[in-house]
């Protein structure tokens, strides 16, 4: 169902287990030596990783399906586009030169160029997983109690947490308007132009604005009467504490981002791995 | 039941005015409650009730500005200096719309929250969680999404999130408010069983019959922000000024006036368990003979056909299975069935929003399932329960037109439909008006004219009365026995067991995804057994003329509304 895209899924594995605040760090520090290196064998290994941990949290197929989608086609054309508006980039990043085939002109497909490309893919396509997995495997409001922990103010961190909450909410309202008013003959298909589209849009974001604000309204209230906002801190239902793992595994990913770091400075001299030579 | 001990609030002529507007909504509020009492504030919309309820728990002037005259103490404390939090441990308010106010992941989450913002550490927050979650009865779900709760639970729920902080007084603003009734009815017991532990409730509710299901000790009724009644359940009824100021009284009690009996206070009019039935036998039994008349039986000629609709979200669940039914031209019909028995999925399979996993929609014999949503609106329109989801425009005019305008038709013929469409829905007068300047109602039949407009055969209506008191309920409802009488085919999604008795031919009653029955609504509410099996509820007018011992129960129920029929049409 489309509600439960981008919502937290309460489990109980190893994944779900680790404090908000680990899970944030570990992400921050994998996606780091993720964009610091060009080099596959490490993206490749974080891929690995990520598909682990993806089994280990249990998020099933289903649920990112749409979401594997859409990132798919996107790094497709992203592939087929770097290739049309830089053939030759990957002879240039290495320095030499095989050819594989020609397809016109100034189009021959190089083992380089296949190789930059493929790098790039894989990077992306190991950072998405990480990000799923957080998303998925956090709880919101323990995720704020983390945040808190770390400094952040606590009205910041449940700001975030129930954005994070009321986003299925929203995106049923979104949903039900949406639908409401194409039974008024708005048409949201591909069969309308673009402009058409865009104006449509705002045929359903008005009211959304306005039942998002009554919802925000109703929840201040609620929040209100209950006391929120009164002391200078909270404590937390939800919170866990930190525990060995949870340092074992930041521990972990930040090994894994320092020998990033030293391949590329003593290992590769440079931001690229180079097959070539 | 006075008790005359400890005065916990106290208004002295108290008065306030939003700064936004430019009358006060309160005027010369002298009201003194004592601790332990259980108290009924009721009072049409605009009355000011919600406003003296905000008052109570601080959010007048703490989130709500505006000027204060005389005033107000709870506990001792003048309200004027006090901060919102400082009233919140002294009054808990359980808020209109319980799935809107859950801001916990889980149960034990949102009841802790209170002691969240207390900095209560974490294991005595536990140890107290657990206490509160075993006397409402949910401590079996503490680990459960609150919104995957049934309606009752959920009010378990929020009652236990304010009773948390110990809170001696209790505020429930419309607790009744979307709940179906078998729920509304546990609700009130929940609430009465609090009140019996000593604590001091205060309820807002304009469903003055579903309230009195447990005893009160005092009822308040407002009107224009002042205080027209203070007294004892029994005397405000004997009174007759309920309907006079827009609240609909007990049915059972009309069902004696049309009888032309004179209720009075001994007659302990608060419940009917209490009716003092021997004053009101013969009287009843008279009118019933001298009104009954033989049912008619009308030839009907199918309109919509849904046939053996079966319909799951996830594969797993069915909501809908194998659910058939047939609307005929020009009827009026309810569906009814406890929350989540899939009556909003039906209409929106009708409406085309969801694709069934098998069966088929036929209007007219032709099925529908080749159109699309927007084609659809030709022949089925619905308008959902909020206005504000459907409304997009800033102008009613535009608002009613874009239909229209996006299928292309000329703008001079838009202006004649729009008009003719105005004029039925009784808004001609805000012709060049912005919605904004628009009551709820008023709104609402905005949305109905915005549907109407593309003259669909069937028009939906998803709980067309939610939230509305008793006049703005009569308003929106007359208005749709009006088109209805002019051939308008209308089918209704409803909670109210009133409106369905009164206004519908026939109920499809919904329950756990089958349809449970398919027959006159009368008959629906008189049967006893397929009420508790759909949480709806028996019709007071069943159980009086039960109690007044008339041979035919059903027959007499069937004639009062056929007479409160004629009877208010003629009124109006």
């Amino acid at each position: 169902m489309k509600t439960k895209l981008f919502s937290y899924n309460q489990l109980d594995t190893f994944i779900h287990r680790l404090s908000g605040l680990t899970k944030l760090i570990c992400f921050i520090l994998l996606t780091s030596s993720v964009m610091l290196t060009y080099d596959i064998r490490i993206i490749l290994f974080i891929m690995v990783l990520s598909g682990v941990m993806m089994k280990i949290s249990k998020i099933r197929f289903s649920q990112i399906r749409l979401m594997l989608v859409y990132v798919l086609i996107f790094l497709i054309t992203n592939f087929f586009l770097t290739y049309l508006f830089a053939p030759m980039y990957g002879v240039q990043i290495y320095g030499t030169r095989h050819d594989l085939f020609t397809i016109f002109g100034k189009y021959v497909v190089t083992q380089e160029q296949l190789f930059y490309e493929l790098t790039k893919f894989s990077k992306y396509l190991s950072v998405i997983p990480l990000g799923m997995i957080f998303v998925f495997t956090t709880n919101p409001s323990e995720f704020a109690s983390s945040l808190n922990r770390i400094g952040v103010s606590y009205r910041v961190g449940t700001a975030l947490s129930l954005t994070l909450r009321y986003f299925p909410d929203v995106s049923q309202d979104y949903h039900t308007i949406s639908l409401a008013q194409q039974a008024r003959g708005l048409e949201m298909s591909a069969k309308a132009k673009l402009l058409d589209r865009i104006k449509n849009v705002a045929a359903i974001l008005v009211p959304l604005i306005f039942t998002t604000m009554d919802r925000i309204e109703l929840i201040s209230n609620a929040m209100d009467l209950r006391g929120f906002g009164k002391g200078k801190k909270r404590t937390w239902y939800a919170m866990r504490p930190m525990k060995k793992v949870d340092y074992l595994s930041m521990a972990a990913c930040l090994v894994v981002l320092l020998v990033t770091l030293y391949v590329r400075f003593y290992v590769n001299h440079s931001f690229y791995f180079n097959p070539f030579i | 039941m006075f008790h005359m001990e400890e005065t916990v609030i106290s208004f002295k002529n108290f008065g306030f005015q939003y700064y936004s507007q430019a009358e006060p909504t309160l005027h010369d509020i002298n009201l003194d409650i004592h601790k332990g009492e259980k108290i009924l504030i009721a009072g049409p919309s605009g009355s000011g009730k919600s406003t003296l309820g905000n008052c109570l728990n601080g959010l007048i002037p703490c989130a709500y500005r505006g000027t204060i005259t005389g005033s107000l103490t709870v506990d001792g404390i003048d309200t004027r200096n006090a901060s919102l939090f400082d009233l919140s441990q002294k009054i808990g308010t359980v808020l209109q719309d319980s799935d809107g106010q859950f801001i916990g992941l889980s149960v034990a989450e949102d009841i802790a929250f209170a002691l969240e913002n207390d900095c209560v550490p974490q294991d005595e927050m536990k140890v107290k969680v657990q206490k509160i979650a075993n006397i409402v009865d949910i401590e079996h779900r503490l680990e459960n999404n609150p919104h995957d709760l049934s309606g009752g639970q959920k009010q378990r729920v929020s009652l236990a999130g304010v009773m948390v902080d110990d809170v001696d007084i209790l505020l429930f603003d419309e607790p009744l408010a979307n709940l179906d009734p078998r729920t509304g009815e546990v609700a009130i017991e929940l609430i009465d069983e609090i009140c019996s532990s000593g604590k001091t409730v205060i309820i807002i509710e304009h469903r003055i019959e579903d309230v009195l299901h447990c005893p009160i000790d005092r009822m308040i009724l407002m009107s224009d922000g002042r205080i027209i009644a203070d007294d004892t359940p029994d005397r405000v009824l004997a009174r007759n000024i309920l309907t006079t100021y827009g609240i609909r009284e007990p049915l059972y009690l009309t069902a004696c006036r049309y009888a032309g009996i004179d209720v009075t206070e001994a007659m302990k009019p608060a419940s009917l368990k209490t009716l003092d039935i021997a004053l009101c036998r013969e009287p009843l039994h008279k009118w019933f003979v001298e009104h009954v008349q033989p049912e008619k039986q009308q030839v009907q000629e199918p309109l919509l056909e849904i046939e053996d609709i079966c319909f799951s979200y996830d594969g797993k669940k069915q909501v809908l299975n194998h659910v058939s039914a047939v609307v005929h031209k020009g009827e009026m019909v309810s569906i009814v069935g406890k929350n989540g028995a899939g009556k909003s999925t039906l209409a929106h399979i009708v409406t085309g929003f969801l694709k069934p996993d098998s069966g088929s929609i036929r209007l007219n014999g032709e099925d529908l399932s080749k159109y699309t949503i927007s084609e659809r609106a030709a022949y089925v329109g619905i308008v959902l329960q909020n206005p504000n989801q459907m409304i997009s425009k800033t102008m009613i005019f535009d608002e009613i037109a874009l239909g229209l305008r996006i299928r292309g038709v000329a703008e001079e013929e838009i202006d004649r439909r729009v008009t003719d469409v105005m004029k039925i829905c009784g808004l001609s007068e805000f012709k060049n008006w912005p919605i904004s300047a628009l009551s709820y109602g008023q709104k609402k039949r905005v949305t109905i004219a915005s549907i109407l407009i593309l003259n669909p055969d069937v028009l939906i209506l998803d709980e067309p009365t939610a939230g509305q008191d008793f006049r703005h309920y009569s308003e929106i409802m007359e208005f749709l026995r009006r088109l209805n009488n002019d051939g308008q085919t209308i089918l209704l999604i409803t909670h109210d067991m009133h409106l369905m008795l009164e206004y519908t031919d026939r109920a499809i009653v919904l329950s756990d995804s089958v349809k449970l029955a398919d027959q006159k609504d009368y008959e629906v509410l008189c049967d006893a057994e397929l009420c508790k099996n759909a949480n709806l509820k028996e019709t007071s007018l069943f159980q009086l003329a039960q109690k007044a011992e008339i041979s035919d129960p059903l027959g007499f129920v069937r004639c009062f509304i056929r007479y409160d029929k004629e009877h208010r049409n003629h009124e109006n």
